[in-house]
């Protein structure tokens, strides 16, 4: 019998294992959630990425080795941006007829993620240095990258700044538009999409087809305003 | 599903190709997902086609932001000696962006008479 270091060393260089644990860590994230009765703060992406962090640390495995695996589910995200046009389309009367509200929440909702987050991280004592790679963070992830590097910026802090950013709009997003009682699944929507792009806007998918809707909206139209609004807002606070 | 895949990834293709050879600053993905939306509206009976695949990714979507998360834990070094200042700016920022944008929908949705009436859902 071929010995357990043998397989793992074959089994490791494929792309097999990683995307077969991408998927698991996924399912396994996904059935906490719903044990959770979909509680936002079980977030299902969370959970899977602490556990694949994990395994990757106890196994020695460089993230370059995962990425061979994982980067089927990654590419997803181009088809995935696609696929918002469906959604999209059929709600097309509805945003059409909204078209003022809209607007309004974009440019308000854009200009106070810059802008409040360059305050903070400044009465932070951030780095005046860092704030580039701040500035884009709500946008959806290869545009923030692209206008951080227009800025001066770092791409990998961007990156992590704004999966992070997704992350934390999806977890607080139903609580905190239940704390303001809002009914209207197109402003919670809208507003999720354009504060927390791809990641906010899976949530809404999950919450109501409406709010997803509205919220792939969201996030293409921020992707635009934010390469207008970073380089503006950014060089008031340097 | 042939087809849906292929009519995705044919908008996708045409984005990316708009958006690089026009030098635009918003992403491939996005200007197909504007192309889909267009092409729906002039033949309509593809979103029978599409909407098995579409609902399908769409319901998952989550999912696709696993590998790059797992990426981001490997470079949490580089908040460097200011992860708290940024993950206060980043919590705070975003609890202010969706706070200010659904209350300037809903505001402005009842001032312009654009707010949801019973004839829909």
């Amino acid at each position: 019998m071929t010995d357990f270091a043998e397989i793992w060393s074959y089994l490791s260089r494929g792309p097999l294992l990683w995307l077969t644990a991408t998927l698991a860590a996924y399912a396994l994230g996904d059935a906490c959630f719903r044990a959770a009765n979909r509680a936002p703060i079980v977030n299902p992406v969370l959970i899977a990425v602490a556990c694949l962090a994990a395994l990757l640390h106890l196994t020695a495995t460089p993230y370059a080795t995962y990425f061979e695996g994982a980067q089927f589910v990654h590419f997803l995200l181009g088809p995935a941006t696609i696929s918002l046009a469906l959604p999209l389309w059929e709600n097309l009367h509805r945003v059409r007829r909204a078209a003022l509200p809209l607007g309004a929440a974009l440019l308000a909702g854009s200009f106070t993620a810059v802008v409040s987050a360059l305050a903070v991280a400044r009465a932070m004592g951030v780095d005046r240095a860092v704030l580039a790679s701040l500035a884009p963070k709500s946008a959806t992830a290869p545009v923030a990258i692209g206008i951080s590097q227009s800025l001066g910026g770092s791409p990998t802090l961007t990156a992590v700044l704004v999966i992070l950013t997704g992350i934390i709009g999806a977890v607080v997003a139903t609580p905190l538009l239940n704390l303001l009682g809002l009914k209207d699944w197109r402003a919670r929507g809208f507003a999720v999409g354009v504060a927390a792009h791809g990641i906010g806007t899976a949530r809404a998918f999950q919450v109501n087809p409406t709010a997803g809707a509205f919220a792939g909206l969201g996030m293409g139209l921020n992707a635009i305003l934010t390469a207008v609004l970073a380089p503006i807002v950014l060089a008031w606070f340097l | 599903m042939i087809y849906a895949l292929l009519i995705l990834l044919a908008c996708q293709l045409a984005g990316e190709a708009a958006a690089r050879g026009l030098n635009l600053p918003f992403p491939g993905p996005v200007l197909g997902m504007v192309l889909l939306v267009a092409a729906l509206t002039a033949l309509p009976k593809l979103a029978d086609l599409l909407r098995p695949v579409t609902s399908g990714i769409l319901g998952h979507m989550s999912l696709l932001f696993v590998p790059a998360g797992v990426g981001v834990v490997g470079h949490f070094a580089a908040l460097g000696g200011q992860g708290l200042g940024l993950m206060l700016a980043l919590v705070l920022s975003t609890v202010a962006a969706i706070s200010v944008g659904a209350l300037t929908f809903v505001t402005v949705a009842r001032l312009t008479g654009a707010a949801e009436g019973a004839q829909d859902d």
